[in-house]
């Protein structure tokens, strides 16, 4: 039946009959495992498709939306930290395995007459694969991002000539803003796949017309691609995998704050295979900085473009190429000596500097809530009780008091404890009826799952709650559900502003959001500064 | 699949190689289909709980009478937390009995209103009717009303979740 169907389907479209002669293609008898490296490449180009759609499905394109939905998809979404892990990551693998075939094909000088074009096709694919890594390292739209596209689009701009040409097609005169992420994002999931998928096609067409290249005096009879080759290649394949699927789930993508232009302190660093790039351009200063930006990387991809043309003697054995092993193993040792060295001048701070996207326990408590925390720290409530196996024994442990109490009932309580339990032992709790509402509300939210690491929330962050209880803050504000909506949310402030500019905005609202109703807020120095962390560490 | 006059190798070296070039890439295709399948079907991981939300007063609704009510909904809509405008047709079915309908009919979502010449809900997008009591009565509907889980607060009413409609046998 199923032979029947197939028989079919190749009478009408030789689907069959072409797959059997691909896969049954004469290749040298002494090709075998150096060869494995152009499947692979094919293999993670394909993955990248595959994951760059699904990530695709749920991410919006245009700035800020983009960073919100990345943290929703590593966040939120089920299995999004591992499809985004094996995108980021997989880029990365992309870059060593291109590397690894074009370093087969050159130490094999498999790149001679008549395959010059073959090798030139792959020469654009690898330019094409590093287009890929710039434009998708601005989509995730944090510090790391934007910061490292600023450079990458200023280097563009000193391009001798058309400098000023890029800078319109980037639309990045005026700094990088929508439109450029516009066509960064049209690039990396428009242009560049289809000139990918054009030169792929190309490139394999050409090495099936030319053949595999054999080994000098190879001249043992051909063998089939299949299963042979195929073997080899699925193996290669599947360790490469293995190698991405466990950086995939066990490190994890960077995400970083969200992208902030008034960050004058953020240093930038490109993707790992762009490091050289970077450290040359600190050998060249003023006006010979453009022999490190375009001279050098220009000469580099015009040599390894014409170097058919250059190395033109006949196929020889690997003992007799003495001479292309020699400039091999130099452009390597300097790629390598460049990446080592930019790596070992990297400040700490400006790697690994991950946003918490768990967030603490805290992060989910209304305002008036955490002010609760601040009274509850400052009335020295554990003192006589417990909550679970921290906290005294003299009161009830607050884990085990019955749950369905309301606000109202609590701070009737605080008032006056004789008169609601008499016998009790509790003193009154001498605070004002707002902030005894407050530790209610508090202490309403105390349960076995949460407690412990609320009450590891920081100082700073709760006392910052009570500043702004105190000055009301939510009478305009909504942060966490809670407020009035006269003013912004200010949920996620600290990724949209800096700390300079909210101490400022305390101070003159006016004068950084024209318009704005905003009262000025003096306040002392120190309920400022943990008003001030507050908002800022607040997702 | 291809079957040829290859002669490369014993065939219990072919053998070996099929095992493993249809053996490693089903394994690879599993191990990324589960994450994808995962990623694709099962819904988000969400932080906020389901709520109780202020509709309005009821203290003037007379028994028997419908009435929309509009109200502010909070909810999560991908990785925005966005409030709307929705509303319920509340029913005072006695003085201590009140439902509250979500305003679509429940064959393809139109929004239905109340009938006032024939005391029923009726759909003009395919004629679906339904009594008071949210059954219907006509029409190509699936099931009854769909109701919110109702909360009275005094005069204050508040819904919550949605309890699907009784299936029409």
């Amino acid at each position: 039946m199923v032979r029947r169907i197939l028989d079919w389907l190749d009478h009408r479209t030789g689907l069959e009959t072409a797959v059997k002669e691909f896969m049954l293609e004469e290749i040298p008898a002494s090709s075998g495992w150096p060869q494995v490296f152009g499947s692979m490449a094919m293999f993670f180009f394909l993955l990248q498709a595959v994951t760059g759609l699904l990530l695709s499905f749920n991410y919006a394109p245009t700035p800020g939306e983009a960073y919100k939905s990345l943290r929703y998809i590593m966040a939120e979404v089920t299995g999004g930290r591992i499809i985004r892990g094996l995108h980021h990551w997989g880029a990365s693998m992309m870059i060593v395995v291109v590397a690894l075939h074009m370093a087969q094909v050159a130490i094999w000088g498999a790149y001679k007459k008549p395959r010059e074009a073959t090798w030139m096709a792959g020469v654009a694919l690898l330019l094409i694969t590093l287009g890929f890594g710039l434009t998708g390292y601005l989509l995730p739209w944090d510090n790391r991002a934007y910061w490292g596209t600023v450079v990458a689009t200023q280097i563009a701009a000193k391009s001798p000539g058309i400098g000023d040409y890029l800078t319109r097609l980037l639309a990045s005169a005026d700094g990088i803003g929508v439109v450029t992420f516009a066509r960064f994002y049209a690039m990396h999931v428009m242009l560049l796949p289809a000139a990918m998928a054009g030169t792929i096609l190309l490139h394999v067409v050409l090495v099936r017309r030319h053949g595999v290249t054999p080994a000098p005096g190879d001249t043992a009879p051909k063998k089939k691609f299949y299963p042979g080759q195929v073997f080899q290649d699925t193996v290669a394949i599947f360790v490469g995998f293995c190698i991405l699927m466990t950086l995939a789930i066990t490190v994890q993508a960077p995400l970083e704050k969200l992208a902030d232009p008034t960050d004058i302190s953020y240093i930038p660093r490109p993707e790992w295979y762009f490091l050289w790039l970077f450290q040359m351009l600190k050998l060249f200063e003023g006006p010979m900085e453009v022999v490190g930006t375009h001279i050098i990387p220009g000469l580099a991809v015009g040599l390894l473009i014409l170097l058919p043309f250059i190395d033109r003697k006949k196929v020889a054995r690997l003992s007799d190429r003495k001479m292309a092993m020699a400039v091999l193993l130099l452009v390597a040792t300097g790629l390598g000596g460049l990446t080592t060295a930019a790596i070992r001048s990297t400040p700490p701070s400006a790697s690994g500097m991950s946003a918490e996207l768990d967030g603490a326990a805290w992060q989910s408590l209304e305002p008036s809530e955490l002010a609760g925390l601040s009274h509850f720290r400052k009335q020295n409530c554990m003192t006589c009780h417990a909550v679970g196996s921290q906290g005294g024994k003299l009161g009830p442990d607050l884990l085990q008091m019955p749950r369905k109490r309301s606000i109202g009932e609590l701070v009737e309580f605080f008032r006056n404890p004789q008169q609601s339990r008499p016998g009790t032992n509790m003193p009154p709790v001498a605070l004002a009826s707002r902030q005894l509402n407050d530790l209610a509300a508090f202490v309403l939210k105390l349960d076995a799952a949460s407690a412990e690491a609320l009450l590891e929330t920081p100082k700073v962050v709760a006392e910052g709650a009570v500043v702004y209880q105190d000055n009301r803050c939510n009478m305009c504000h909504v942060l966490n559900g809670a407020g009035k909506k006269l003013g912004p949310s200010l949920n996620g402030v600290g990724r949209k502003r800096t700390r300079a500019w909210l101490l400022e905005h305390f101070v003159n609202p006016q004068k950084l959001s024209p318009g704005s109703t905003m009262p000025p807020y003096r306040l002392p120095d120190r309920d400022l500064a943990s008003l001030t962390d507050y908002l800022m560490a607040l997702e | 699949m291809i079957s040829s006059s290859d002669t490369s190798g014993l065939p219990s070296r072919r053998r070996f190689y099929l095992a493993g070039i249809y053996g490693l890439w089903a394994l690879m295709g599993a191990a990324l289909a589960a994450p994808a399948a995962l990623y694709l079907l099962i819904p988000p991981r969400r932080s906020r709980k389901e709520e109780w939300m202020e509709v309005g007063d009821i203290g003037a609704l007379a028994v028997g009478q419908p009435e929309e009510m509009s109200f502010q909904r909070v909810r999560k809509d991908g990785w925005k937390l966005i409030a709307e405008k929705t509303t319920a047709w509340v029913l005072r079915r006695s003085e201590s009995e009140l439902v509250a309908y979500t305003p679509m009919c429940t064959h393809l979502g139109c929004a239905y209103h109340w009938d006032e010449k024939n005391g029923n809900f009726l759909c003009p997008c395919h004629m679906s009717a339904f009594s008071s009591d949210g059954k219907v009565l006509s029409g190509p509907a699936p099931r009854a009303l769909d109701r919110y889980l109702v909360k009275i607060e005094g005069t204050k009413l508040f819904v919550g979740g949605v309890k699907p409609g009784e299936q029409v046998s």
